[in-house]
């Protein structure tokens, strides 16, 4: 079981609302659609499960053209962020619903409702009303009714978003057995970067309308194909600096100049990006040193996220231990070139270092 | 500005046989940042509505700078909400909308022109005041909110009702981080209510953390992360959570099942109630030497790897250090620094 | 703004087309064929081209004149209506009860009103304001004020007004009161927190928040007001003289009264076109303001 969408493509009043969007989909692991709002995650999900009729390109399942098709037609199951159940149905009755539809036996719904209840640990809950269970029971709820319909293809929209963090951890746990276990193509929209990595299948990363790159999540986190894809897959936000490239070396806005990561990079503008923990307070073999301000620090327990005016630049660096430096303090941080991405003047991604790749 | 303080309060709501909110006796300090931390049903947001004045405890006082408040509605606190979504005053501009508090209790119009300005200086507001406030985005709706309860100056409190909720990851870090430095400009008493611990810890000067109407553990971030007071915190604070392996404790060391013996920090006295051995993954690593584990599954998160393996069928989550590969036979190395004991969900007080 | 996928779902609607058909465009182009024909009965017609229309689009004529007459009144009235029930319907709305059981019990009252047939409306307001028989009538009289429906064209406008007022107030009160449920608490909180007056709140949040059912409210009240006509033909009849002769009395008395089928089919066109064209408006320039504000 696979899916295909093959320059799939969505435009409205002669406006580009998704360019064409080319991807192989498969069952086991997760699809991934990542991108903040108003990326076109929810049009891509849209188009995957026939709700609305591309304006351009054509959408395969099991190698079988399903463009144009009626979604009632064709085998789609779908989580959306808000848990929508039967609030007059019992937990069993819910999950049981589409098969009621469909017609099956009664002992074959009984045996397919328990499968699913057992997968997604809703045992004890069958008997009760939707709102009688917490927020992730319910949603646990709407995420059973979709498997037990079997369908070839799931689609979740932020099906987590709504959920109490330490629930949010559960439930990302869980999900990654789920998928293995079902045979269906799943594809599963979210803006949290983390969640990507967590749910660790495939990622499409989406920004404006254009699904920027497609691949395995941790080798697209590491090797972003461009900067968009950089920026929608940092959290916290891509630490950023233009520069130029001259003669084997990096020279920043401020005149701070870095060897250049790897040899052969084309001459002219680029953009050079380091992600927060790539980044540090403390002197690094190779790393230059570079002026920077405090602007304010948040302590998780553990870690420290400095926010550094570095030369008129946002920067945040994530520091081990607990860090607490006055606002307008003067530090040094430093900038490794071995853990830099080197974006070139088109925004393609023109070097990786060798230790921006480190776990 | 304010000090807030709770004497002997507590809240039950009509017809409900179990306290929403049990006794408790607790003082904020003014000026200071704190977050109200905890699952849905935790009592956080019935604590805030009482500040606030929303809702009327059922037992005990609130005060502020020593005055009873407790019976006062929320209009005459002085208090500042930002909720969970943002609301603003569709027809008004972001101007109207920031001076509406002003308008509301008569202050001049040079004066509130003045303040509003100031505020949206504050807030990187400036550039928009004549814009109508509805068709902006979440995040700038948020610092509307915001910055309608800053233009008071007479202001004792801003509480914040998960207000990152409905804002996409970037937005939140940017509106966070200016969050804490106009705590740094400003210094009023922020109280900001979250499921969030990331929010939680990275906001607040001190953390109370909530578990089914109970304070369970107030502390700095630090504290919570380096010595939980209850199970609860330790599970709650950590991403994943602390590990906890039932144990027994003989003096200075811990039996685990299996037979293991692992060499505690302090000693511990006799013990009674049912004891379990706590470590963070940070302090957990797969290592070559160590007590025997299965491994389930690697989670990499991009800066880090978590290893889940399997201790004598409990699953246990670890630390994959930077650059090792995955071992075919991996042990379990604990920080004996970081180990912990608890004695049915309380934090056991060690000697030395 | 995507395509229908199946464009058999067409044929769905060709039921509603056919009813749509019998019942509304065929009896217009009946009245339309009418308009520009002259009658003495025998089924005789001739043409008349737009003579009628002429007619009765220019006030010094008999007919222009009784139809600008009639007009006049019906938009005063429609006028008047509104400029009462909106107010009163929003107040009304304010001030019910937000929970318990009160919401139920206030609703069903509210809507009683709204489920008694126009005739019986009319027949009621006609006896409960006589001055002889009726509460009202005899208490107002009692009171020593000089109240009769039948004699003076103050009253009987008086009387017309307050039984539309009582029969369809509760439709604007209905139509707020689900506006303001739809507002969040999250709203009326930050207005506390805000220091807001009742006033204030009013201001900012209740009625931007109740526009789009106000629009509907108002079209609705102007529309049933502006065709009414069972309920005032059962109370005055239209008079005392012509006091209370709305368009849609004239209209049937010219049509059946006096049996001028032409001018009568003219009148009805003139009439539903008026109505076409001020709700359009309403409605037109009421939604770009919103979806100006919007964008």
């Amino acid at each position: 079981m696979t899916v295909r969408a093959d320059g799939l493509a969505l435009s409205a009043g002669g406006q580009a609302v998704l360019h064409p969007v080319t991807l192989e989909l498969q069952p086991g692991l997760p699809n991934v659609l990542l991108g903040p709002t108003g990326a076109g995650k929810t049009t891509l999900l849209r188009l995957l499960a026939g709700l609305d009729r591309p304006s351009a390109g054509r959408l395969f399942a099991e190698g079988r053209e399903v463009t144009g098709q009626p979604v009632r037609r064709r085998s789609v199951a779908m989580v959306y962020q808000q848990f929508i159940n039967y609030p007059t149905l019992s937990v069993f009755e819910n999950i049981a619903s589409p098969l009621r539809v469909a017609g099956l036996k009664r002992v074959e719904i009984e045996g397919r409702v328990k499968e699913a209840a057992r997968l997604l640990r809703l045992e004890p809950y069958l008997a009760r009303r939707p709102l009688e269970l917490s927020g992730g029971q319910q949603q646990r709820t709407a995420i059973a009714r979709a498997l037990v319909k079997r369908a070839a293809l799931v689609l979740m929209d932020e099906p987590l978003a709504n959920l109490d963090y330490k629930l949010r951890e559960e439930l990302r746990e869980e999900l990654p057995k789920l998928f293995a276990e079902s045979g269906s193509v799943f594809v599963y929209a979210t803006t949290e970067p983390a969640e990507a990595l967590l749910l660790g299948g495939s990622v499409a990363t989406l920004s404006e309308g254009r699904v920027t790159q497609f691949g395995q999540a941790g080798e697209v986190f590491r090797r972003p194909a461009d900067l968009a894809t950089a920026r929608v897959f940092s959290d916290p936000p891509l630490n950023e600096a233009p520069a130029r490239s001259e003669g084997g070396r990096l020279v920043l806005a401020s005149g701070a100049v870095l060897p250049a990561p790897v040899a052969g990079l084309p001459e002219g503008d680029c953009t050079i990006g380091i992600r927060a923990h790539q980044l540090s307070l403390e002197p690094l073999p190779g790393a230059v040193a570079l002026p920077a301000e405090v602007r304010v620090a948040e302590v998780t327990g553990s870690e420290s996220y400095v926010h550094l005016s570095v030369g008129g630049l946002d920067w945040v660096v994530l520091a081990p231990g607990v860090r607490r430096p006055e606002p307008g303090q003067a530090v040094t941080v430093w900038l490794d070139p071995q853990r830099c991405l080197v974006f070139g003047a088109d925004g393609r991604l023109a070097a990786v270092a060798a230790l921006a790749e480190a776990a | 500005m304010a000090r807030i303080a709770f004497e002997h309060l507590a809240h039950l709501y009509p017809g409900s046989s179990a306290h929403a909110l049990k006794p408790m006796d607790m003082v904020w300090e003014d000026a200071g940042a704190y977050a109200l931390l905890g699952p849905s049903g935790c009592g956080k947001t019935t604590l805030l509505n009482i500040v606030s004045g929303l809702l009327r405890p059922s037992e005990g006082r609130v005060l502020f700078d020593g005055r009873d408040v407790t019976a006062l509605p929320t209009e005459r606190r002085n208090v500042a909400q930002v909720f969970q979504f943002p609301v603003v005053y569709d027809t008004m501009t972001v101007r109207e909308n920031l001076a509406f508090p002003l308008r509301n209790r008569g202050v001049p119009a040079a004066a509130a022109r003045a303040r509003v300005e100031h505020v949206a200086g504050l807030l990187g507001l400036s550039a928009m005041l004549d814009r109508r406030a509805r068709n902006l985005g979440a995040d700038d709706k948020q610092k509307i909110s915001l910055g309608r309860g800053l233009v008071r100056d007479d202001v004792a409190a801003i509480l914040f009702d998960e207000p990152l909720t409905v804002i996409d990851p970037h937005l939140k870090w940017e509106l966070r981080s200016r969050l804490k430095e106009l705590h740094r400009q400003v210094p009023v008493t922020m109280i900001y209510v979250t499921h969030d611990q990331t929010e939680a810890l990275t906001f607040a000067d001190r953390v109370v953390v909530m578990s089914e109407g109970e304070v369970v553990q107030v502390g700095t971030p630090e504290a919570l992360f380096d010595r939980p007071a209850h199970t609860f915190v330790g599970h709650f604070i950590g991403s994943p959570g602390m590990n906890l392996l039932p144990c027994a404790v003989e003096g200075d060391a811990a039996i685990l099942p299996g037979g293991h013996r692992i060499g505690l920090p302090r000693a511990y006295p006799r013990l009674s109630g049912r004891l379990e051995l706590g470590i963070r993954p940070e302090f957990a690593a797969l290592a070559r030497d160590g007590l025997p584990v299965t491994l389930r599954r690697i989670e990499d998160l991009g800066r880090r790897r978590i290893a889940r393996v399997e201790l004598e069928g409990m699953p246990f989550a670890a630390t994959l250090p930077e650059g090792m590969a995955v071992p075919a036979e991996p042990r379990l190395a604990l920080d004996p620094a970081r180990l912990h004991v608890y004695a049915d969900g309380r934090l056991a007080a060690g000697e030395g | 703004m995507a395509k229908p996928l199946d464009n058999r779902a067409w044929f769905l609607v060709l039921p509603v087309v056919a009813l749509v058909a019998f019942s509304a465009l065929i009896p217009v182009m009946t009245v339309v064929n009418y308009s520009v024909q002259d009658s003495f009965g025998n089924n005789e017609f001739f043409w008349n081209g737009t003579g009628w229309f002429k007619e009765l689009l220019d006030p010094s004529t008999d007919l222009g004149g009784r139809f600008f007459d009639a007009l006049w009144r019906t938009l005063l009235f429609s006028a008047i209506c509104l400029l009462i029930e909106v107010p009163l319907g929003i107040g009304v709305a304010l001030t019910l009860p937000r929970r318990g059981w009160g919401v139920a019990a206030s609703l069903v009252l509210l809507a009683l009103p709204l489920l008694i047939p126009w005739n019986v409306v009319g027949t009621i307001w006609q006896v409960f304001a006589r001055r002889d028989i009726g509460l009202l009538g005899a208490a107002v009289n009692g009171l020593g004020i000089e109240y009769n429906y039948a004699q003076t064209p103050l009253a009987a406008w008086v009387t017309v007004v307050a039984m539309d007022v009582w029969h369809w107030t509760s439709l604007v009160v209905l139509l707020c009161y689900a506006g303001l449920r739809a507002i969040p608490d999250a709203y009326y909180q930050a207005a506390k927190v805000d220091g807001a007056s009742s006033w204030a709140v009013f201001r900012a949040i209740q009625l931007p928040k109740m526009q789009r059912v106000l629009t509907i409210a108002i079209l609705l009240r102007f529309m049933d007001s502006f065709m009414i006509y069972t309920e005032p033909f059962v109370v005055t009849g239209g008079g005392p003289g012509n006091a209370t002769t709305f368009l849609s009395i004239d209209l049937v008395k010219i049509a059946l009264g006096q049996f001028d089928l032409g001018k009568a089919a003219a009148m009805s066109i003139v009439y539903n076109l008026i109505v076409l064209t001020v709700c359009w408006v309403f409605f037109a320039t009421t939604t770009r303001s919103q979806s100006e504000a919007v964008q």
